[in-house]
């Protein structure tokens, strides 16, 4: 597998960025704690505006670091560092991200199956003599039989579960779509047409922003007229925790996608040498490919 | 080809020094070593917590602390122990030891390496400022749910539980980090002519090691994930009344603390049959059949997670499929037992001090294996579930097969990383006293245990005072010999007898061809393997 000899493999000078992002994170993550202290303990209230102000500052340090760092690589690609021993570390590196990025997925996934075969029907299949749930039907989506959750009665709230075939499928269509563009981009770059690396960039971050509104009308629908909340037991919590992730991802692939195709219209990239766009690419056919999981789990079955 | 004019301006030693040299490092040998100090800090802060916790039950009654704190010293003693000790000394080995044995000029990865580290000490931070707010009237203190956060205690529990959740969050991105690292590395960086089959035994080790984390950090992740959720945000996850199951949980926890076991031994498995041959002076026995078997453990690792919760209303035909399944790791485990014997025997053997410990883990952590064994099976485990027996048990397993395990690498490579012999009177008497200790502390505890003693409660009835007393005593004595092994360390990195390259008379591998110390940058040039 490896068959290097002599050869020259850079290890890049020490820098500041993963120290202080991981400064940012920790106030990312305290002020959180700080921010939401209240919910368990309400003499913690006073905690709750400096909480949100390190949250806010941690943010920030990490995105401004984030980009430094990033900028820093862009710059040590360019002037040649990166040469064929390293690219092949940044591949296999990105192919182990994104699986273990599936393996986060799996935990959702294992969890919607979980209460959709197991948890919710045997809450309804108790002996009725003795069941608290007596009118529980256990059928799918199901917001659960409710009941007091630690003091507080949680009365599920009756709701119309999410179609498949309205704007989810115009998501579905819409993804799909942005994996052609990008490989057309891909294309591309390996002719050396740069106009069709630039013009299939822009379409996949078209789509890609398309996808992310329609998501904002399918949550605001959910919210306002369907009465489906992340508060709506075992189907809220999977279809708002699972389509959330989801979203996330896509926001960040987005990000990578605007910073891919910004490089691409500086003239970055050659065909021979582009790990920045395939990773990026990559990275955009696994959300593609979880969003295609969440079609047919959460929406169409 | 470019061979004359490569710009080697980061082949300098021109790195900067004090406390940037150590912000900023992408060397491997230097965040190796930051891993390994980070351990053996945390490594001292949890035993700290732990005498706290024996000296409360020296006797029966309250005597020191309030039930609540005595819970939270308890969960955040485990995940120190597990991920800031553990964890990090068998990372600081693979920074330390993976290049120089594959003969690579550093990690694939130096940066992001970097950031692995650095992700340690906020978690630190997270898992013990919870404590110090107390201590100034804020908040409750730690969380107080044991290191396996089940719900519904941990929904109820105060901001400790958050912290918990978001250190286990950044502890879970420093390992995938270090993972990618690792499997990035081995695949990508051996020197030319060596073969994934003439790999040092440690990098295998440490290859399925990576390999389960990069499977199970994440569902770790998404399981606190969703138990923050049901914290703040009211979601409904492992609440029954939105359709959820406090047991889903369970099984989303386990799916990752069972292979989390592996992870913590693996890396071990790697390196004790490279001491054993070391001392034994000659060659391992059935390098391949031990290969094969930490792959066979790797797997199975995987499929096993239920038997942590047999007890928690599984159906039968779950318990028999997880029964069967625990009890088969013990056949490849078996096949790693009898190589490692195998190393040893009709061998010219010395007792140094990483072979005494390697043979007295190999006694220890036999008796943990069997001990599973025994709570592998079902019927059986109704009667030890949740009781000190399985306390005893997964000490024998971590204590000594982890972290005596770890203290055999340190003091087998210790002389190669400093340049200095360390003392070898002290290293005997530090092996001596944790062994002899370490047993007076457990053995008690397993006929606590199998008497009904649970635990995780401050407070015990009468008739288990005895065994009680001579395991604090026991554990004071094991906790202050460890001061012996930091005194040995320290005067070992001060200076010391010069270490030769060889360091050990039947030392081989490509990190024993280097100076000891090795030089900040070595194999600049890969070697080539035949």
């Amino acid at each position: 597998m490896t068959t290097h000899s002599g050869n020259h493999y850079f290890v890049p000078h020490g820098a500041l960025y993963p120290v202080i992002i991981s400064a940012g994170l920790l106030a990312l993550a305290s002020g959180f704690i700080f921010s939401v202290a209240t919910d368990t303990n309400k003499d913690l209230a006073y905690l709750q505006s400096p909480g949100q102000w390190m949250m806010y500052i941690g943010a920030a340090i990490i995105m401004f670091m984030t980009f430094k760092w990033m900028s820093a690589i862009i710059v040590e690609s360019l002037t040649g560092q990166y040469k064929k021993w390293e690219d092949k570390s940044f591949r296999i590196g990105m192919i182990v991200f994104i699986c273990s990025e599936v393996a986060f997925f799996a935990a959702f996934f294992g969890a919607l199956f979980y209460m959709r075969v197991l948890s919710v029907p045997e809450l309804a299949s108790f002996d009725p003599m003795f069941t608290p749930y007596k009118d529980f039907l256990g059928t799918w989506p199901s917001v659960g039989p409710g009941g007091v959750v630690l003091g507080t009665e949680y009365k599920p709230a009756a709701l119309t579960p999410m179609g498949a075939w309205g704007l989810p499928a115009i998501n579905t269509a819409l993804l799909l779509t942005s994996g052609a563009t990008i490989t057309w981009a891909h294309w591309g770059l390996l002719k050396d047409n740069r106009k069709q690396l630039v013009w299939g960039l822009f379409l996949t971050v078209a789509l890609g922003v398309a996808f992310l509104i329609c998501q904002g009308l399918e949550y605001h629908h959910a919210y306002t007229e369907l009465g489906l909340t992340l508060n709506s037991g075992a189907y809220g919590a999977t279809f708002f925790m699972l389509t959330g992730f989801h979203g996330f991802h896509v926001t960040l692939g987005t990000i990578m996608l605007i910073v891919i195709w910004l490089r691409s219209i500086k003239g970055h990239f050659t065909a021979k040498n582009h790990f920045g766009f395939e990773g990026v690419a990559w990275y955009w056919h696994f959300v593609d490919v979880v969003w295609l999981g969440l079609f047919i789990f959460v929406y169409w079955l | 080809m470019s061979t004359t004019t490569v710009a080697h301006h980061d082949e300098h030693a021109d790195h900067p020094t004090g406390i940037m040299r150590w912000l900023t490092t992408t060397n491997h040998k230097d965040i190796g070593t930051m891993y390994l100090t980070f351990s053996l800090i945390m490594f001292l802060v949890g035993g700290a917590m732990i005498l706290g916790i024996r000296a409360e039950l020296f006797q029966p009654g309250l005597q020191l602390m309030k039930p609540d704190f005595y819970n939270q010293l308890i969960g955040v003693h485990a995940l120190i122990m597990i991920f800031a000790a553990l964890m990090p000394a068998a990372t600081g080995f693979a920074n330390w030891m993976i290049p120089l044995q594959i003969g690579a000029p550093d990690m694939a990865l130096p940066r992001l390496n970097n950031w692995g580290f650095w992700l340690l000490p906020p978690s630190a931070i997270l898992l013990t400022l919870p404590f110090t707010l107390a201590l100034f009237g804020i908040g409750d203190g730690a969380m107080a749910t044991g290191w396996t956060f089940y719900p519904p205690l941990s929904v109820q529990g105060g901001f400790g539980v958050d912290f918990a959740i978001f250190a286990v969050h950044l502890l879970g991105i420093s390992s995938v980090l270090g993972s990618i690292n690792i499997i990035v590395t081995l695949f990508n960086m051996r020197a030319p002519g060596m073969t994934l089959m003439k790999m040092p035994m440690f990098a295998w080790g440490w290859l399925i090691t990576a390999f389960l984390l990069i499977a199970t950090i994440p569902v770790l992740a998404g399981a606190v994930t969703m138990l923050l959720t049901d914290r703040h945000f009211g979601t409904h996850f492992f609440d029954a009344a939105g359709g959820g199951d406090p047991i889903l949980f369970q099984h989303l926890f386990w799916f990752f603390g069972h292979p989390e076991v592996y992870i913590l031994l693996l890396p071990v498995w790697g390196f004790i049959p490279q001491i054993l041959q070391t001392f034994s002076r000659k060659p391992m026995y059935g390098y391949k059949a031990q290969v094969y078997s930490l792959w066979a453990i790797g797997a199975l690792a995987v499929v096993v997670w239920a038997h942590h919760f047999f007890t928690a209303g599984l159906p039968v035909p779950a318990l028999l499929y997880f029964m069967y399944s625990t009890m088969a790791i013990s056949l490849p485990l078996a096949v790693l037992f009898f190589c490692w014997i195998k190393t040893m025997w009709r061998g010219s053997m010395s007792f140094e001090t990483p072979m005494l410990f390697t043979v007295g883990w190999i006694i220890l952590f036999g008796i943990g294996g069997l001990t599973g064994l025994v709570l592998a099976d079902v019927a059986a485990d109704a009667q030890y579930h949740n009781s000190y027996f399985v306390v005893a048990h997964f000490h024998y397993t971590l204590f000594a097969g982890g972290i005596m395990g770890i203290m055999a690498g340190v003091y087998y490579w210790l002389p190669k990383m400093t340049g200095h012999m360390y003392n070898e009177t002290l290293g005997k008497w530090h092996f001596w006293l944790t062994a002899i200790s370490f047993n007076l502390t457990f053995i008690p505890q397993f006929f606590l245990g199998l008497a009904g003693m649970p635990r995780r409660i401050p407070d015990y009835a009468l008739q288990f005072a005895e065994f009680n007393a001579i395991s604090s005593v026991a554990a004071f004595v094991l906790g202050l010999s460890q001061l012996l092994f930091v005194y040995n360390i320290i005067s070992t990195v001060k200076g010391g007898k010069k270490a030769t390259d060889q360091v050990w008379e039947g030392a081989e591998g490509l990190e024993w061809t280097l100076s000891s110390p090795p030089p900040y940058h070595s194999f600049s040039e890969q070697p080539v393997i035949k």
